[in-house]
Order: structure tokens, then C-alpha cells, then sequence
């Protein structure tokens, strides 16, 4: 929901950036406000993708120029852990496995961790029982997942929702949802879509990074931005959306 | 991520410190005439010096293996001390007459002599070089007939017991190691559980190498009758000094029809500064015989230390229907070597054996699992399951695998997995992303990939190889 007096949470100014020596951002811009939910879309390899790592400080990414501020913090002068405690999530497109380790057991440090930061209390393992079974049901899933090792043996959609999930737990300012949507079947999709939906407020943000129109449909966006070659190319509302999906995106290729 | 890993593998070794004590000391060399010293100091039977001796002959014959993945430079057996004890030497009545400087030792150490400041429930045996200093809860343990004593004890109080067990699983030509071992030993542990008796606590020994140029032999010996059962823990620490030491210890167990032994290790020997210089060389021969029907061994080891390290806690399975079991996490850092795994010997029907091995390497080192299941032709319906998994940490260190499989009888069933991984950078990430610290991240991945070995250790010894990974608890708690 677009309200131009609420807070920024997110500026960012011609930002630029490498990886192996190859500038893949190039001077992106974007400002987002608490409340509202933005969509980037575009072409493989246009660096939609690599600005969503680079937000969250992938250490395989070179920032080379530009600006970030979180909630009037320069961003890029955090460590990657702060950055996450500072309220900043990033949903990946490929959630690693992590053998041996407890979902729940994960849940509970990263939640407690945020607690500490919050200047809050941990809670024990029976308390954050509580909690965790209310937002198993954001994502529509069995508590038999919590103490199955972290997305070890997952399906494609369990760990999309298992994303989602970590998001309902950890209440980030700025949630980046990096193609969410891929892999995923319409079940699937409705389910981590009324997942976010549910989480959405209007203090907190949501940048979701896709190629289709098709979440667009669940998750509607205040904004659509157009990726193209390390830059945003076009910003329009939700209807831009429908129109790259009509039209493909090389007739805006072809304008840029 | 290379830093908090690096702090996390390189924090200081906490026991390095050395023990003024005054020490007598055998002169350094072996000969015959050594060994007779020892033997006579110690006011041995004559059985006892012609089983060393024999032992020493054989061993004169024999060559220091070679097939191990570990190098060194030879090791000159002439110039290690055979024997060292504090002094003076005399019965002690009571705990309270340890010297002083000894007890203060071990309770840096964290192995309170006083029973009533130990952890309750576990009887320790504590060997400070070459013999063992005192022995607790020896009363309360023999009011159910269990004798648990030093093994100097053991050959004065119940020769018998010694004479018929000693040797049994472990003969005296056995390995290179072993004959040295069976020539020299000085003292060790004595546990011998009868019939049907349930040990009420935890055994242990604690291993303590003080002087410099000595090298510790021990010696154990746990004999469960029938329907016993007993658990034992074992934990080891060594000044730092920048030359070897070497530490060829033999550890024999024995389970009768229906009798079960559980033996646990925590090893923190010294293992160098991390350009290689100086550590123990720990090359021991553990050893269980399942001799009885029913019967169960079951071995955990958390290695952790030892600059290298030859180590393959076996089972023997004799009796139908017996059991045995090896889980093991081997860590290793800078220049460390491991060589260790198991061999699980089918020779009884419907016996079964499970190895779960878990190397982690990092810095320059070197983990090698080595493991031989051997099914023999008798031995129907033999079962073995094993899984090998590695960890490597950065890109310097280096992880083998050699299982070796002989099966000889059709109607076994074997089954092998082996997996190697790495921490990767993604997996770092991914915690950074959730708010966890690279150092929490690593305990964390690493305690999951040892889950399967730890779940096997008692409380205490879980805490403290926990701890000794650089963990915290927790990731196991949830």
C-alpha cells in the first residue's frame, strides 16, 4: 500500500557492483517505503538477482559505487549477520541443506539471536514451541518439519515454504524474496503467497525479484520495476506486469 | 568466515602446562636389562617379566609399519624414558596422602581426586606418566564384587584374573606397537565386572604424560562376565613440549555370554604448535573380544589431539548373536595426521556391527578412515552397516577413506555409504542471513555432522567433546 508520508526503509543510489571483476549492477536506484511491496522483474541475467545478494552482503559480490541506507543506516558498513539482525531478510532461490541441524534448532538460535539484539528475552524451547506452531500454520505446514534436518530431503516447494517460514519467525523490516516463485506448482504458490500476504504490514516492506507475472496475481505490488542490464530500466504499478507479460520484455529492451 | 574458523580450530591448548614434581626415572634406552628394572620395581611375578621379555624378543624382529597415511621421522626407541613415576613412591592409605602438587594437577585439569568433589558417579583411575596414582569409589564399587584398580594393583591383588586375560585379545607379537607395549608397560587400568553385576557408575581413567622424553605405556584390561555390564571412559592430556612423545597404549576388553562394554574416549593429547612441531604420537591397539553369546562392545572415540595419530578400536565377534559398534568424530588441524578407524571380525553367526566414522579436517591435515569388516565362512547372517562422512575446513587440508571388505560367507549383508563435504560459503551465508554469527554457524554444522557419534557418548563426555570441538550446546538441544 503506497502512503508517501510513511517511513523510508530503503535508499538505495546508484548502486554498482562486481563479481570476479565484472560489473553486473551498474546504478540501480530504489526507494522503498514501510508499507509497500515492490516487484523486480527481467531477463536472466539482467543483476536482479545480484542485487538482492548484494543487498544482504554475499561475499562473493564487490559493492564498487553508490549508496545504501536501512532505516538510516549505511547498509554496506554492516556485516552480513547485522544486516539480518538489523531486520533485513532475503528469501534465497536455492535454500541450502544443512545436515544434521534441526530446523527448529536453527529457528530457535536465529530467533533468539534477534531477541538478544531486540533487547529482549530468549525464550527456552517450550516457549518458543508456542510461537513456532502459530507460524507453521503462515505456511500451511506439518510440525513434523522442525525436527527434520534443515531442508535436507525437501521438495522444491517445502523449501520455499521453509523460507517463508524462517520470514514468519524472524518479522523483518525489509523481507527480499528472491524468485520465491520458481519451481514452484499453484498449491504451492497460493501457499507461500498468503503466507507473505498474512505478514505484510505497514511497517514492514517487500521486494519480491521474479520473471513471471503469475505471483504478481497473489502478491500484488505497489510497484513493478523492470531490471535490464544492471539497471532499472522502467517503474510502473502492477498493471506494468501484465504488459511484460503481453509483450515480452524486448520492447523495452529496445527502448533502453 | 577464515577468521572466526580459524579462531574457533586454533584456540590454545588448555592442559600444556607442566607438573614440577619430583620424578624417578628409569635411564632412557630399552634393553633386557631395562625391562628387568621395570619389572622388578614394580615387584613383579616372574610370569609377568618372561611375558615382557617374550614380548621384547618378538618385537626386535618386527618392523615399524609403514602402511599407515601418516609420515614421521623415525622414532628412536633408544631415546625414550621407560619409566617415570612421581616420588616418592609409597602406599597410599588414603587420597588425602596424593601429593599435594599432583592433586592441584588434576584439578586444573578438571579430575578432582577427592570422591566427593568428582562428578558424581564416576569412579576414576588416574595415571600421571608412568603409574597410576590413585583410584576412587574402590570400596563402594567392591561392595558388589566389581574390582576396578590400577593394573599394578591388579597383578598383585589378582594375579590369576591378569594371567588368564592378559594378552587374550591383544597377543603380545601382535603389532609392532603392541609388542612394544606388552614389553614395557608400566601401569593402566583393571576393571573386572562378575557375573550379572550391572556396574552402578561410570568407570574412568584419566592419562597424564608429565615428563619430557617419556613415553606412556599403559595398559587395560575390562573383563565383563556373564550378563555384566559395564561403562568406561578414558580421557588423556599432555604437557606442551616441542619434541614426540610417544604414547603406545593397549587396551583389551572382554564380554562374556550376554555381557556388554561400552567404552568411551575423549583424547586431547598434545597435538604440536600448528607448524608441526613437538605432539604425542599416539599409536595404540584397542581391542574387544565378544567372546560370549549375546554379547556387546560398543567403542566411542572423540579424537581430537595427538599430532599423529594410528588408532583402530576393533571387535572381535566370537559369540553368535554379539554385537559390535565403533563411532568415532576425528578432528584434525595445522599439520595433524590421523590414522584411525575400526575392524569389525564376524567369526560367530547372526553377528552383527555398525561403524559410523566422522572426519573433519582443517589447516594442512591429514584424516584418513581406515576400516576392515571381515565376515568369515562360518559366520551366517552376518551384518554390517557403515558410513564414513568427512568434513573439510578451507582448501589446505585432506580427507582418505580405506574401507576394506572380506566377506566369505554368502548370507551376510554389508552396506557401505561414505559422503565428503565441505563448509561452504552458501551454507555460511545463509546463517549470515539469518543473524547467526560465523562462528555459532560452524559450531553449529559442525555438531550436526557429529550428531550420530555424539548421541553414543555419556553426558559428561558429550559436554566436553562438545566443548573440545569449540561447540556450543545449543544446536543439539532442540
Amino acid at each position: 500500500m503506497i502512503n508517501k508520508n510513511s517511513k523510508v526503509l530503503l535508499e538505495v543510489k546508484n548502486l554498482k557492483a562486481e563479481v570476479d571483476g565484472i560489473e553486473i549492477l551498474k546504478g540501480v536506484d530504489l526507494t522503498v517505503r514501510a508499507g509497500e511491496v515492490h516487484a523486480i522483474m527481467g531477463i536472466n541475467g539482467s543483476g536482479k538477482s545480484t542485487f538482492s545478494k548484494v543487498l544482504a552482503g554475499h561475499p562473493d559480490y564487490a559493492v564498487t559505487g553508490g549508496t545504501a541506507m536501512f532505516e538510516g543506516r549505511d547498509l554496506f558498513s554492516l556485516e552480513p549477520e547485522e544486516r539480518a539482525r538489523a531486520g533485513l531478510f532475503l528469501a534465497f532461490q536455492y535454500p541450502v541443506e544443512i545436515p544434521g541441524v534441526s530446523n527448529s534448532a536453527l529457528l530457535r538460535l536465529a530467533y533468539n539471536t534477534l531477541q538478544t539484539e531486540r533487547g529482549k528475552e530468549e525464550l527456552d524451547p517450550l516457549e518458543f514451541e508456542d510461537l513456532i506452531e502459530e507460524k507453521l500454520r503462515v505456511v500451511e505446514m506439518d510440525p513434523s518439519f522442525l525436527s527434520r534436518s534443515v531442508n535436507e530431503g525437501f521438495s522444491g516447494g517445502e523449501k520455499k515454504r521453509n523460507e517463508i517460514l524462517q520470514m514468519a519467525v524472524l518479522e523483518p523490516r525489509l523481507a527480499i524474496l528472491d524468485e520465491t516463485d520458481s519451481g514452484l506448482d499453484i498449491d504451492a504458490l497460493r501457499i507461500v503467497a498468503n503466507g507473505v500476504n498474512s505478514l505484510l504490514t505497514p511497517e514492514n516492506a517487500v521486494i519480491m525479484v521474479t520473471h513471471y507475472q503469475r505471483l504478481l496475481n497473489y502478491i500484488v505490488p505497489d510497484y513493478v520495476h523492470v531490471m535490464d542490464g544492471g539497471r532499472i530500466v522502467r517503474t510502473g504499478g502492477k498493471e506494468l506486469a501484465l504488459e511484460l507479460e503481453a509483450r515480452g520484455y524486448d520492447w523495452l529492451r529496445a527502448a533502453a | 568466515m577464515s577468521t572466526a574458523l580459524h579462531n574457533l580450530v586454533n584456540q590454545p591448548y588448555k592442559h600444556g602446562f607442566v607438573t614440577d614434581i619430583e620424578t624417578e626415572s628409569v635411564p632412557k634406552g630399552l634393553s633386557e636389562d631395562v625391562i628387568r628394572l621395570i619389572s622388578e620395581k614394580k615387584s613383579e611375578p616372574e610370569w609377568l617379566l618372561e611375558f615382557r621379555l617374550q614380548a621384547y624378543r618378538h618385537w626386535l624382529t618386527m618392523e615399524n609399519p609403514v602402511w599407515a597415511n601418516v609420515t614421521h621421522p623415525p622414532i628412536d626407541f633408544q631415546d625414550i624414558i621407560y619409566f617415570a613415576q612421581p616420588k616418592p613412591k609409597k602406599q597410599l592409605a588414603s587420597m588425602d596422602e596424593v601429593d599435594p602438587e599432583l592433586r592441584r594437577t588434576f584439578e586444573k585439569l578438571g579430575v578432582p581426586l577427592h570422591e566427593q568433589k568428582l562428578m558424581a558417579g564416576v569412579a576414576v583411575d588416574v595415571i600421571f606418566d608412568s603409574v597410576s596414582v590413585t583410584t576412587t569409589y574402590k570400596a563402594k564399587l567392591a561392595e558388589v564384587g566389581i574390582i576396578f584398580c590400577s593394573f599394578s594393583e591388579a597383578v598383585r591383588e589378582h594375579p590369576e584374573l591378569v594371567k588368564q586375560y592378559l594378552g587374550s585379545v591383544v597377543p603380545s607379537g601382535d603389532n609392532f606397537y603392541a609388542a612394544l607395549n606388552s614389553a614395557v608397560f608400566t601401569d593402566g587400568s583393571f576393571c573386572f565386572i562378575p557375573k550379572g553385576v550391572k556396574c552402578p557408575m561410570d568407570l574412568s581413567t584419566y592419562f597424564r604424560i608429565n615428563t619430557e622424553g617419556s613415553g606412556q605405556f599403559e595398559r587395560t584390561l575390562i573383563i565383563a562376565e556373564e550378563g555384566a555390564s559395564v561403562c568406561y571412559l578414558e580421557g588423556c592430556t599432555a604437557p606442551q613440549f616441542d619434541t614426540n612423545q610417544l604414547h603406545a597404549a593397549v587396551v583389551e576388553l572382554v564380554a562374556l555370554d550376554n555381557a556388554d562394554i561400552k567404552y568411551s574416549t575423549v583424547q586431547n593429547w598434545y597435538a604440536g604448535d600448528e607448524n608441526g612441531k613437538g605432539g604425542i604420537y599416539n599409536f595404540v591397539t584397542k581391542r574387544g573380544l565378544c567372546k560370549g553369546i549375546n554379547s556387546k562392545i560398543s567403542w566411542t572415540q572423540v579424537e581430537t589431539g595427538s599430532a599423529i595419530t594410528w588408532k583402530y578400536p576393533s571387535c572381535v565377534l566370537l559369540g553368535d548373536n554379539s554385537t559390535g559398534e565403533f563411532y568415532s568424530v576425528a578432528l584434525t588441524n595445522h599439520l595433524q595426521q590421523a590414522d584411525t578407524g575400526t575392524k569389525m571380525i564376524h567369526i560367530g553367526r547372526n553377528t552383527r556391527s555398525k561403524i559410523i566414522s566422522k572426519g573433519i579436517s582443517a589447516g594442512r591435515s591429514n584424516n584418513s578412515y581406515r576400516g576392515l569388516v571381515k565376515v568369515g565362512s562360518r559366520a551366517h547372517g552376518a551384518r554390517n552397516y557403515s558410513q564414513c562422512d568427512s568434513m573439510l575446513i578451507g582448501d589446505r587440508s585432506e580427507a582418505s577413506t580405506f574401507p576394506t571388505i572380506d566377506v566369505q560367507n554368502t548370507s551376510a549383508t554389508i552396506e557401505h555409504e561414505a559422503s565428503t563435504s565441505k563448509i561452504g560459503e552458501d551454507q555460511m551465508f545463509f546463517f549470515a542471513q539469518r543473524g547467526i554469527g560465523s562462528e555459532e554457524a560452524i559450531s553449529m554444522i559442525i555438531n550436526g555432522f557429529c550428531k550420530d557419534v555424539f548421541v553414543h557418548l555419556p553426558m559428561e563426555f558429550a559436554v566436553e567433546a562438545t566443548k573440545l570441538l569449540g561447540l556450543k550446546l545449543e544446536g543439539s538441544v532442540g
